[in-house]
């Protein structure tokens, strides 16, 4: 697939990857085998019929190619983006035995683009039965929960915290990986289905889920994701100049602070450390560089231990971002008026294999050294957020703060669901959509039951 | 978009809003504070909620005109409207456990709009409330009725004695504890260096003293940690443990200087503002 050349593109905020042509997807889809039994489509969370849909590429048809997508899924312009396909529908590919699997997520983002640059169709309303369903949160798992409840003829209402629906989609992936415009128009597309978004309202501080049950709403989904930032607890944490990811990304990406034209300021730093290796930590990373930075990934364990998705780290290589691995910070330096000047580290080893399976990193005694930084990005993972479980009475959550909830997306209380990060814990955008549309499936089911 | 139903300049430079916000109105509590966002190019403040109507669904926000923002804020005219207002956001703060307790309740400048409502929810929950109200010169000083109708007594200061007594809150508290006063617990809200130097002074005679913390806040929702502090040496995130926090407690050096994070990029745009208003204003 074409992309912006990585010198270009680290000194801007525009897509790194540019799509396939028409003829490049054609003959993309020409190399799906179209398998009797279907591997790729067991490897979706949200079951798209992808060797249906790219023989209707292969035709040339793509608008049909885009209509079989969404029978199953809402938000192709998205997941084609920034599913880790590999993990899921890609991974399953029988083409990816002997060399490299059918490319689904480009076929699947072709398609969403061609619909929304040719159609002129606008979604379709299905009249109401009636049942008022709430959906709190706005990000994909809630997207998802709310567009197939919608089609099922439900009155949705969907509320969001922030001043705009999309959730880390808006928020936590950055322009250059996911254009906002598009985000925004599936968003668009939802409201013209019905659903009612109504934004600027913190569920447990404006509204609790009592009062919503009062006001008739006859179930609840739960979609407010996973936004707790965790720190180190390490010396000079709050020093000026760290900040965690997720404030970054959103003063950059929600706020839009990189352009100049909106109020939000943003720190300009000239060496920053991102500390971390997930995903967040390459997306952080990568906006720093084009806010003109050196940018330096700080992790514990080795570049093959990297959670992040391959393709990202490789953009983050190509654009310059320089990936100290097998390191640790130990403390963060300051100057008297409380700036950062540096980040003292410790170099790693990895030792045996530990509970989650990955080789554990030991400090080497005696290599501590000192990066020469002014800026600190905290990217260490983040947990649900404490606001919806202390103000529910009966809400049940784990140890780590993850709403219970059973395959099915039920939790503690009747008639509420819940699913995506709130559920799991930091997962991702095709994780969360698959739980939205289970918890659907069960809100019709539990309604129906009732009536 | 939220309308703003009344608007009355309180002083050269301290404006009040009647904002219609039902949803906020119907649950808020003296303490919170809400967040607005002016307009689309616009960035996320945060701004106590001084007063409230449920009835009418009307929250009532005080602001001064520091920074560009707030300068833009202060342009919008009755009947217009502020493009994002959310909350309740934030703990409320404790007013009940003061019930037949003295008080002395502190402000300083726009911090007595924050002040005033929980020296009112005090008296009102049944504690005797003394308060001291600390304004840098006559011109701006405001409120004061208000304040007066909410406390057993009020104490009206200012830095250059044009107006009250002069000279600092602080002054004014020493004496008062020095002439017998017995106060059960201080509260403090204003300038991070009052409240600062509020702490130093009743840590000295063992007053529990509760202060109103406001760190630079982008979200408000505990998402992100651009609100942290240090209390008692744990990191806390003022927008949702807060932002009310024992002010012996807290570590008011480090918050100072985390509050002047941005304070060249705020000065840079306070200045485009003010050229571009002088601008308008010459026809230009």
């Amino acid at each position: 697939m074409p992309e912006q050349a990585p010198d270009v593109r680290n000194k801007n905020f525009e897509e790194v990857a540019l799509g396939y042509t028409a003829e490049m997807a054609v003959e993309e889809a020409n190399r799906c085998l179209g398998c009797k039994n279907m591997p790729c489509v067991s490897g979706c969370p949200v079951n798209v019929q992808i060797p249906q849909f790219i023989a209707l590429v292969a035709e040339g048809k793509f608008e049909e190619g885009y209509q079989k997508i969404a029978e199953t899924s809402t938000l192709p312009a998205i997941c084609g983006r920034v599913c880790p396909q590999e993990n899921q529908c890609e991974g399953k590919c029988i083409r990816s035995i002997k060399g490299e699997s059918v490319a689904i997520g480009r076929l699947e983002r072709f398609c969403a683009d061609w619909h929304m640059e040719h159609s002129t169709e606008k979604p379709k309303k299905v009249p109401s039965n009636g049942h008022k369903v709430a959906v709190l949160g706005a990000g994909p798992a809630s997207l998802t929960c709310a567009s197939d409840l919608v089609q099922m003829g439900y009155d949705v209402t969907m509320l969001e915290a922030f001043h705009a629906a999309g959730g880390v989609l808006i928020y936590g992936i950055p322009e250059f990986r996911l254009p906002k415009a598009i985000v925004a128009k599936e968003v668009e597309n939802l409201e013209a289905m019905g659903v009612n978004i109504q934004t600027n309202v913190v569920v447990g501080k404006s509204v609790s889920i009592e009062e919503l049950k009062e006001e008739g709403y006859e179930a609840i989904f739960i979609g407010t994701g996973a936004g707790l930032p965790s720190f180190m607890g390490i010396e000079g944490e709050n020093l000026n100049g760290v900040f965690s990811a997720n404030e970054y990304l959103t003063r950059i990406n929600l706020m839009k602070a990189y352009d100049g034209k909106h109020d939000t300021p943003i720190f300009h730093a000239k060496k920053v450390a991102v500390v971390g290796g997930g995903n967040v930590a390459m997306d952080a990373a990568r906006c720093a560089k084009r806010m003109g930075a050196d940018v330096s990934i700080v992790y514990r364990r080795g570049l093959e231990e990297l959670p992040a998705r391959k393709e990202e780290v490789h953009h983050a290589m190509e654009e310059g971002i320089d990936f100290k691995v097998l390191n640790n910070p130990v403390k963060i330096l300051g100057n008297e008026e409380g700036w950062v000047t540096g980040m003292e580290v410790v170099k790693m080893e990895l030792g045996e294999p530990d509970a989650s399976g990955r080789r554990r990193p030991i400090p080497v005694e005696g290599s501590n050294y000192v990066l020469d930084v002014d800026c600190v990005i905290m990217a260490l993972g983040t947990s649900p957020n404490p606001i919806l479980k202390k103000s529910t009475n009966g809400l049940e959550t784990n140890k780590k703060g993850c709403i219970s909830a059973d395959e099915n997306g039920k939790t503690s209380l009747e008639g509420v669901y819940a699913g995506g990060d709130a559920v799991t814990g930091a997962a991702t955008v095709i994780l969360a959509m698959g739980a939205g549309k289970t918890a659907a499936k069960s809100i019709d089911e539990y309604i129906k039951s009732k009536n | 978009m939220y309308k703003i139903l009344r608007r009355e300049d309180l002083s050269s430079n301290v404006v009040l809003m009647d904002v219609e916000a039902p949803m906020v109105a119907k649950k808020c509590l003296p303490g919170q504070f809400i967040i607005l966002r002016v307009n689309e190019e616009g960035e996320r403040i945060p701004l106590t909620i001084a007063h409230y109507d449920r009835e009418k669904g009307v929250v009532t926000i005080i602001f001064q005109t520091v920074g560009a923002t707030t300068m833009e804020l202060a342009e919008l005219k009755e009947g217009e409207y502020i493009h994002d207002f959310v909350g309740p956001l934030g703990n409320p703060s404790e007013t009940e456990e003061f019930k037949g307790k003295k008080v002395a309740v502190i402000g300083g400048g726009l911090g007595c709009a924050i002040a005033w409502p929980q020296a009112k929810a005090i008296h009102e929950a049944g504690g005797t409330v003394h308060m001291i109200a600390g304004f840098r010169t006559k011109e701006i000083v405001m409120l004061e009725n208000e304040m007066r109708a909410s406390c057993d007594e009020l104490f009206m200061m200012t830095d250059d004695g044009t107006y009250g007594e002069k000279g600092f809150v602080t002054n004014k508290l020493e004496s008062l504890i020095e002439g017998g006063e017995k106060y059960d617990a201080v509260i403090a809200i204003g300038p991070l260096v009052m409240m600062k130097f509020v702490c130093v002074l009743t840590k000295k005679y063992n007053i529990p003293t509760i202060v109103s913390m406001n760190p630079i806040m982008i979200d408000g929702t505990g998402m992100c940690g651009g609100c942290r502090l240090t209390v008692d040496g744990e990191t806390k995130f003022a927008c949702v443990d807060g932002p009310d926090f024992d002010g012996h407690k807290v570590d008011f050096d480090e918050t100072i200087r985390r509050s002047r994070m941005y304070s060249q990029q705020e000065a840079a745009a306070r200045e485009k503002h003010a050229c571009r208003m002088e601008g308008m204003n010459n026809g230009k």
